[in-house]
């Protein structure tokens, strides 16, 4: 068995989310690791849509940003910002929204605004939201991936810059929301499901050697974890072998 | 139709303190050289609009160009924060600098509506986030035939928009191509216009799916070679992303700042 870092595990472990044939906008860092792994894994026919106006991006290597020219070289095609927009993901086009987050509450709402709970005067200035609000909105599911921390899982986010589940089940149906929200959580921990009763963040999945304690630990709430924990599988040789050419090729 | 000017001639004439000033590009394309000439000319009380203000607008804020940033995504793409814009949000450093903040959605939509004369723009965004109840220019509308609550954004108008393209012919046609971002959008929306270019030649040679903005929809036209680095302009040279990186550790102390900033206005230190 090779080993592997709890990183590569998480870059894996949200690959593995992303079926054959699926469209995924993608947002850059983790979550364009995890697409370019799936679709040069288990899921060559992966539409990958970044921002840019890229749809059908195929990179060899993974983007630093998500204007690379490598993207719109290897589109089907490279359309207007308006276009990607409104065309494609507004009207619920693209299965799934693959963000990452500065924090993240309980209830699946992110952070990427600011830290602190005055905007005008923040501990912490974030980037701000750039398409992450209309993703979450309007792609049919999102998935979320990070690292696991007290100060970034929080009972609630200092400022909901893209919405879950707000404060819990029914919130998304009311405000007249089409998409399903966060529907996975992938950490270098585990993995969480919203509750289909109260959409609370639930661990479901451990990754092989980590102990229900330590995610506890890590989550700055009182986590509920499944009556039927399961473990992630370990990362198999072929999908750390294509993770780690893709790294050296971005290096 | 459009000027052909230096860049020096075209930014003194068309950019004025006090104006609201886009210079777009996503990722590709970054008008980089034409802001480091606002800088050079010393502008102030600029109210600077991107959706995705990176290091050039770090730089412009840094110099003390701004007095407000209107945007959506204020980062420096794949290396982490743009630490000019933090102190100046955080510590006022050089001067106080208000902020507008919008998504790529709603401020992709504001320039459509400024480009199609509608004093505002309609989208599905926004819903549940705390961005309305930070931002004046956000509010909900409820749509005349379904009776659905939307958000409507007004439209963007800057006084000046500044794009880089790849190629302008001498009548002031210029052809662009790869990403285009919004940058249509923003010369449409503009009173004025400058399009900086890597070339100019005597006749545009077509090419399939590249914009062309007439010469007479754009004010000026300077040719500035290499005028997009460290970003990059498809057929001509790639991002430079030691550039990036580089720019976190200029960008995160005032001193290195200033030292870079006294560098490029020819101060001598």
């Amino acid at each position: 068995m090779t080993e592997y870092t709890s990183d590569e595990m998480m870059s894996v472990a949200a690959a593995r989310a992303l079926g054959d044939g699926m469209s995924c906008f993608v947002g850059i860092g983790l979550p364009s690791t995890a697409a370019n792994l799936a679709r040069r894994g288990h899921a060559p026919n992966l539409t990958l849509i970044y921002e840019s106006g890229c749809l059908g991006a195929k990179p060899t290597r993974l983007p630093l940003s998500i204007g690379d020219g490598e993207l719109a070289d290897t589109a089907d095609a490279v359309v207007s910002v308006p276009e990607v927009f409104n065309y494609w993901l507004q009207p619920g086009r693209i299965d799934v929204g693959f963000l990452g987050a500065a924090q993240l509450d309980k209830f699946g709402n992110i952070n990427t605004t600011v830290i602190g709970p005055d905007y005008a005067n923040p501990k912490v200035r974030l980037p701000g939201a750039g398409g992450a609000p209309e993703i979450a909105a309007s792609c049919r599911e999102v998935f979320v991936v990070l690292r696991q921390s007290p100060r970034t899982f929080v009972e609630k986010v200092d400022f909901v810059t893209s919405f879950g589940h707000g404060t819990g089940k029914g919130d998304r149906e009311r405000l007249g929301l089409p998409g399903a929200g966060p529907t996975l959580v992938v950490t270098d921990l585990g993995l969480m499901r919203p509750d289909p009763e109260t959409a609370e963040l639930t661990l479901t999945e451990l990754h092989p050697g980590v102990e229900v304690d330590q995610v506890v630990e890590a989550t700055g709430w009182k986590l509920k974890v499944s009556g039927d924990l399961g473990t992630t599988p370990a990362p198999t040789e072929a999908e750390l072998r294509i993770l780690r050419d893709l790294k050296r090729a971005s290096a | 139709m459009a000027e052909l000017l230096s860049l020096k001639e075209a930014v003194a004439r068309l950019v004025h303190d006090g104006d609201t000033v886009a210079l777009e590009g996503f990722t590709h394309l970054i008008p980089v050289a034409a802001g480091h000439e606002i800088i050079r000319q010393g502008r102030t009380g600029l109210t600077l609009v991107r959706m995705t203000p990176d290091i050039v607008y770090d730089q412009l804020i840094g110099a003390g160009c701004a007095s407000k940033l209107i945007f959506s995504w204020g980062g420096n793409p794949g290396v982490g924060s743009l630490h000019r814009f933090r102190d100046a949000v955080q510590h006022s450093w050089p001067v106080p600098l208000e902020i507008e903040e919008h998504s790529h959605a709603g401020m992709a939509n504001r320039y459509v509506a400024g480009a199609s004369g509608l004093p505002f723009a309609v989208l599905r965004g926004y819903t549940g986030t705390d961005l309305p109840m930070q931002t004046d220019t956000i509010k909900p509308i409820t749509c005349p035939f379904t009776g659905e609550r939307l958000a409507a954004v007004p439209a963007l108008n800057p006084d000046v928009t500044i794009v880089h393209a790849q190629r302008a012919d001498r009548a002031g046609n210029v052809q662009i191509w790869g990403i285009t971002g919004v940058q249509k959008e923003a010369v449409l929306a503009a009173k004025r216009s400058l399009v900086t270019v890597e070339d100019v030649v005597d006749e545009l040679e077509p090419r399939p799916g590249a914009i062309v903005l007439p010469s007479w929809a754009v004010t000026a036209v300077a040719k500035v070679p290499g005028g997009a680095r460290p970003s990059y302009a498809a057929g001509y040279y790639e991002r430079d992303n030691d550039a990036y990186q580089a720019w976190d550790a200029i960008g995160r102390d005032r001193e290195s700042f200033t030292r870079w900033l006294d560098e490029l206005t020819g101060v001598k230190a």
